[in-house]
């Protein structure tokens, strides 16, 4: 009969494991290679700001005087152009992806100042630049 | 890969199309560069070759024959050019005038504003 | 003489993916004339190429469209390369082609799930996206996303698939061919599917080419034209021929697409088998000559789709223009649909494979 090939298909899904799974209890595990979000090791940037110039959608904002690394994570498309541009290698490109939100916001890393070593021998500015 | 591109004048065109009609070419596309004046380019294949027709329209009189006589197709191609570009396509077989391709601007190709930085900064 | 109804068709609908507007011109159920209407989806993208950088339109050219996203922004490389005369290196181009022919795998399940729902038939639609998701499993692997690749750049690809992983992926898809022969062989048999395509929607072959159509529809009326013949990427080394149907009606262009998925498999097994090992990239320094331009013609799995790029000298091209193979398939549907009943309208607008999205950038 011509409708024998879809019946089949059906019975045999419907005695065994179903080939969906049961989200949000059940959460999907995603490859070593998918691309989530970008993470940064702030302590190694050196504020140069090439992955602002390379981001195609504007995500990243760089502000060298206050040494702020900010992200919009609603405009980023994890295409990791800065993770490749980055001559620090600090930004990588985790597999977990940014979680929904309810309005727009921007996540900030603020790099600390850097501690005034023993030998500040080249250093001219300050410590007190706080 | 580029195969070639002739000049082609307003008044052969449709001569011209009838032509590549005869000859078994079939139309590829209908494309147009606003620089000075609208370049536009008419796009044949033929066993994988393409050949192409270039016309070049001064921006003062942008009024065009169509080619819809030989090619039916051509309706949806000029009516974009009539709704993105702002040109104006005389004898078209199906013309939509301007109820084809809605935008919330009219003609978006041709504001009058450039927005290639380089010469914006000019 | 029979009073003329007039019924809008979209651009919410159903069965279409995306919106498009048909105004249908109906005597009782037959229709008389259908006038098409886009611009719902229109963004703009060819002005943008105008103010970025062209290394980063390529992220925008893939997002011209969701399904067939790898292949734009395989062709929009490709004739950034054909400008500034770049060879790719030959891994990349392999590599390329084994990533489009997946992309096409994809794409036509997809397709056959919506034209399965286009008729009604919800669990043959369910059971092909399942055998897609496991595709989309191995594209998801080798290049870090699901639908959008994003593996191609101007010079060659962003990745490497290393060795191991192809001889993995080679058993995997042999797994997933002989599922998806399971649901491909119900389009070909089954009494229903038959009884809503076959005789609906006939495309002759004259009117096919003068038409202008492209892709499956121009090759289920009899036609063998397709693109990758053209020698492109590494399909000139690998062995295959265009799939021909000659009925020129609705199942004939599924079968089409059903043959060429199987196409596709074999296709990659060649690749796969082929696979030089060289690099996968070289450095692209400086910008598109000004005044160059060219033509890019790539086979997507809706059709022909052709790219015109002209360099300005800068970093910012002059113009980027794409013909998208749906936008050359609107007239060929507009005369497919004269004379059809109202209830094959659906059927016969996806069988064309509407990506409107594609169709107004």
């Amino acid at each position: 009969m011509a409708t024998l090939g879809i019946i089949k298909i059906v019975m045999g899904w419907a005695v065994s494991k179903p080939a969906t799974r049961l989200y949000p209890f059940v959460k999907r595990e995603p490859f070593a290679n998918s691309r989530g979000s970008i993470a940064i090791e702030i302590e190694k940037c050196s504020m140069c700001t090439l992955c602002q110039k390379k981001c195609p959608t504007d995500a990243i904002i760089v502000k060298r005087q206050e040494k702020i690394w900010e992200i919009d994570r609603l405009r980023c498309i994890s295409c990791a152009a800065c993770v490749d541009a980055c001559p620090k290698k600090c930004l990588t490109m985790i597999t977990a992806y940014s979680p929904s939100v309810s309005q727009r916001g921007i996540d900030s890393f603020v790099q600390a100042p850097a501690k005034p070593s023993a030998q500040a021998s080249a250093e001219s500015t300050s410590p007190s630049d706080e | 890969m580029t195969e070639q591109l002739i000049g082609i004048d307003k008044k052969d065109l449709t001569a011209k199309a009838a032509e590549m009609s005869k000859n078994g070419f079939r139309l590829v596309q209908i494309g147009c560069t606003l620089t000075d004046s609208f370049e536009i380019t008419y796009s044949f294949d033929k066993d994988y070759v393409l050949h192409n027709l270039r016309m070049t329209i001064p921006q003062t009189s942008p009024v065009i024959p169509s080619i819809t006589e030989s090619y039916l197709c051509a309706f949806t191609y000029e009516n974009e050019l009539q709704d993105l570009f702002g040109l104006t396509v005389t004898d078209m077989k199906l013309n939509f005038n301007g109820a084809f391709y809605q935008t919330a601007v009219k003609t978006p190709f041709n504001t009058g504003v450039p927005t290639n930085p380089e010469q914006k900064a000019k | 003489m029979a009073q003329r109804t007039i019924v809008p068709f979209g651009p919410q609908h159903p069965v279409l993916p995306e919106p498009i507007h048909l105004d249908l011109v109906l005597e009782d159920e037959k229709v008389v004339e259908a006038l098409p209407s886009i611009g719902f989806i229109h963004r703009g993208l060819e002005r943008l190429a105008e103010t970025k950088d062209f290394n980063e339109m390529t992220y925008v050219a893939e997002r011209i469209c969701g399904i067939c996203s790898f292949i734009h922004g395989q062709g929009y490389c490709q004739a950034v390369e054909d400008l500034m005369k770049i060879q790719a290196p030959e891994r990349a181009l392999y590599l390329r082609s084994i990533w489009g022919e997946l992309s096409r795998i994809h794409s036509h399940l997809l397709w056959l799930g919506l034209a399965a729902d286009a008729f009604g038939f919800e669990s043959l639609f369910m059971h092909s996206w399942r055998v897609r998701e496991a595709i989309l499993d191995i594209v998801e692997e080798t290049t870090g996303g699901r639908v959008i690749f994003g593996s191609c750049k101007v010079g060659g690809v962003r990745r490497n698939i290393d060795n191991e992983t192809l001889k993995s992926i080679k058993g995997r898809l042999k797994k997933i061919e002989l599922m998806s022969r399971e649901i491909t062989k119900i389009f070909e048999t089954d009494g229903s599917v038959k009884r809503r395509m076959v005789g609906v929607g006939v495309l002759s072959k004259e009117d096919a080419y003068a038409l202008g159509a492209v892709g499956p529809t121009l090759r289920a009326s009899g036609h063998a034209q397709d693109m990758r013949k053209r020698g492109y990427a590494a399909y000139a080394k690998l062995s295959w021929e265009p799939v021909v149907e000659t009925a020129g009606d609705c199942f004939a262009r599924s079968i089409v697409r059903v043959r060429e998925v199987y196409q596709a498999f074999d296709l990659i097994y060649q690749a796969i088998d082929k696979i030089p090992d060289t690099e996968v990239e070289v450095k692209v320094t400086g910008n598109p000559p000004a005044g160059s331009e060219t033509f890019m013609r790539v086979e997507q799995p809706r059709g022909e789709v052709v790219y015109y790029l002209k360099g300005s000298g800068t970093k910012f091209l002059q113009r980027f223009r794409v013909r998208t193979p749906t936008f050359a398939n609107i007239p060929p549907m507009v005369v497919m649909l004269k004379g059809c009943q109202l209830a094959d309208v659906p059927v016969i607008v996806l069988t064309i494979d509407p990506c409107i999205s594609c169709t107004e950038r």
